[in-house]
């Protein structure tokens, strides 16, 4: 048992986090808050290129041939870099959407009554978007079903970095979508990462008293409590990732939903004041996060199916 | 990220498991938790079963998985908790083996593992708790020994133990951390009352420890005179990589159990319940990948565990206390009936957050030396 990255994942980690701080730095992130609804598409060409949807597709079929370990790494690098774009329906569907894997073709899918950046996408695909069970492997067969946006209304999206739609709930309960869910976890794991360090950052450097603030106990431990639900995330995001077993993807989800929201909410509270003005990026963080907090099922189902699970 | 097992460390597994079926039945019913010389027999009698099996110094000597392996096998099967062995084997052994003589070793060591001596540990005093260094029970050179007087509180089978691991302070006047030395304390020694101290859980699960000009001799010191603290901490770090394997363990079985008590008496139905449920035993596959990511960390330094313990500390210790919590939902009234299981596990877990650094002290450690955030109030 060698329950840590190998090399080649902490290179593989180091590269994204670097491609993404060259191509979506501190000020694209605020070009693209003040232009609301617009997909970059050569930043998504980008992310084709450097292999990122393409990550779990064999090689032969013109993928990296990675792992759901490696894709859980980078999403968790999108989360932290605040990535925007339907990331994990785009992911899902290299492989069975052409152009997809490449990042030609921008794929959103329907996850229960929400549809993130319906406008931009060129494909939208049904309820699961889930393509490939759980190996590495897509399953070409009938994945590919354009999902149904019929008398889609658009919301004035709480997160000014991922438009949304609303469509009919009338259609069948959110069938379960392990792997959406697993990355949504690590894009969450990110979002926890990153909203630690700045809060960390900020409580050794704002002095209040003649002193950095984070030499206050209170605020000490709340940086303390961030970290705490950020690493148990993390370990059972990767374990997930791992086993692909839905009893530890729903395990995952709960606890990297917890970690992004608390932690953005805990980051927003060691900022003081700072933190409830525009100019700082905690807020992006935090409404993200519940974005994705509501993608498919959210907690009840995962409760759910771990209750079963003890049950049986 | 790898959580599959070496083909040496599954057979190591399935030995002993075959190991434990075989002895398990054999072993005679477990003493009431109150009759202290009733568990020291029986606790020491099952190290002894361990020493013969070949098992007794998994704690010193076996890698970090095997120690994981070892812990989750054993708890599975129902074996006997380390109990009245558990300062000997995880705290005042390691200590003597990595920070003692030879003769002090071959003194010591041999009897903690074949089960024969039972060890105490005379750390915390009455003003001395989480800020230990503070501790004021003081020795002085008499000729070959040292002249020890003070109190100790929170010592665990002090009634039944042969030795106590104690720690006294030498030198007055130097800095706090400073003048501490670690002494071996035999404790049939004369000037020596122990007083049984009743929890909350109503057992005498501790003693007070009143030391009245005892005699130790300067040959049982470990480690240099004043550099008691530092031999201390490397007694503790050994705590943190493995200490909980067994109770997350534990633990995980109790869930099932309370999930099969809810659907047993029809409080499953609420959704309420059966959603916390859920998300302990989320929280508790978490906290079980958290042990294995730290048992990683730890084999690849070369057995030192890392600053993850306190993580994990923290996390666990409040986790522990909700599964207790969520089994009163389960019980109902019966929550209030000492006699129902899982009522005295819901009271022992108070102490899960004050026991080893309480969660305000861990949050600190967190902070300060995880986080780099400065000293300060």
């Amino acid at each position: 048992m060698r329950f840590q990255l190998s090399e080649d994942q902490r290179a593989l980690q180091a590269g994204v986090r670097e491609l993404l701080e060259r191509r979506f730095g501190r000020e694209a992130l605020r070009a693209a808050v003040d232009t609301p609804g617009r997909l970059d598409r050569e930043l998504w060409r980008a992310l084709g290129d450097a292999g990122f949807f393409a990550l779990r597709l064999p090689e032969a079929d013109g993928g990296v041939g990675l792992g759901l370990p490696e894709a859980v790494l980078a999403f968790e690098e999108a989360g932290r870099a605040l990535l925007p774009g339907p990331l994990v329906a785009t992911h899902l569907a290299a492989g069975t959407v052409p152009g997809a894997a490449t990042g030609e073709t921008v794929v959103a899918a329907v996850y229960g009554e929400l549809v993130e950046w319906l406008e931009a996408a060129d494909v939208v695909l049904g309820d699961t978007g889930d393509t490939g069970g759980t190996g590495n492997t897509a399953d070409t067969g009938n994945a590919a079903d354009t999902g149904d946006t019929r008398g889609a209304e658009p919301l004035r999206s709480l997160d000014p970095l991922t438009p949304l739609h609303r469509v009919p709930a009338a259609r069948d309960a959110a069938a379960a979508a392990p792997l959406a869910d697993l990355l949504t976890a690590a894009e969450q794991l990110g979002t926890a990462v990153r909203v630690g360090e700045l809060a960390v950052q900020h409580a050794r450097t704002r002095e209040q008293f003649g002193q950095p603030i984070g030499a206050f106990q209170a605020v000490k431990h709340l940086c303390a409590d961030l970290l705490v639900r950020t690493e148990t995330a993390r370990v059972a995001v990767y374990a997930a990732a791992v086993t692909a077993d839905p009893a530890d993807i729903a395990a995952a989800r709960l606890l990297a939903d917890e970690a992004a929201v608390h932690g953005a909410r805990d980051c927003l509270q060691v900022h003081g004041g700072m933190g409830f003005t525009w100019e700082a990026d905690v807020h992006l963080h935090l409404k993200r996060a519940w974005v994705r907090a509501h993608r498919g099922g959210g907690s009840t189902e995962s409760e759910e199916l771990l209750a079963a699970r003890l049950a049986a | 990220m790898d959580l599959s097992y070496t083909p040496e460390e599954e057979e190591f597994r399935a030995r002993l498991r075959e190991w434990l079926a075989k002895v398990l039945p054999t072993l005679p019913a477990k003493p009431p938790p109150d009759d202290w010389p009733g568990r020291r027999a029986y606790d020491l009698g099952w190290q002894r079963m361990l020493y013969d099996a070949g098992y007794a110094d998994v704690h010193w000597d076996a890698s970090p998985t095997t120690r994981l392996i070892f812990l989750e096998e054993t708890e599975k099967a129902g074996a006997p908790y380390v109990g009245a062995g558990f300062v000997g084997l995880l705290h005042a052994g390691p200590t003597i083996a990595a920070e003692g003589t030879d003769g002090q070793r071959a003194r010591w060591l041999p009897p903690i593992l074949r089960g024969e001596e039972v060890w105490c540990q005379g750390f915390s005093e009455p003003g001395a708790g989480s800020d230990l260094a503070a501790l004021r029970t003081r020795a002085w050179r008499d000729g070959d020994d040292y002249v020890v007087s003070g109190s100790k509180i929170w010592t665990s089978h002090a009634e039944v133990a042969d030795w106590c691991e104690l720690l006294v302070r030498t030198d007055p006047t130097a800095p706090k951390h400073r003048g501490i030395s670690w002494l071996a304390m035999p404790m049939d020694a004369d000037g020596i009352t122990v007083r049984p101290l009743r929890t909350l859980a109503g057992s005498a699960e501790f003693a007070d420890v009143f030391l009245d000009e005892v005699r130790v001799p300067v040959g049982n010191r470990v480690g240099a005179e004043n550099d008691g603290w530092r031999v201390t901490m490397v007694t503790l770090s050994f705590e943190r990589g493995t200490a909980f394997v067994g109770e997350v363990v534990a633990c995980r079985r109790v869930l099932g159990e309370l999930a099969r008590a809810a659907r047993e008496n029809g409080r499953w139905d609420d959704p309420v319940l059966r959603r916390r449920l859920g998300r302990l035993e989320a929280e508790f596959r978490a906290l079980w990948r958290l042990t294995q990511w730290n048992v990683s960390e730890a084999e690849a330094s070369g057995g030192v565990p890392g600053a993850g313990g306190s993580v994990f500390k923290l996390r666990y210790s409040h986790a522990r206390q909700e599964l207790y919590d969520t089994a009163a939902d389960v019980l109902g009234p019966g929550a209030l009936d000492l006699d129902r299981p899982w009522v005295l596990d819901r009271l022992s877990a108070l102490s899960y957050t004050i026991a080893a650094g309480t969660s305000q002290i861990q949050r600190t450690i967190v902070a300060e030396r995880i986080l780099g955030l400065p000293k300060g109030r």
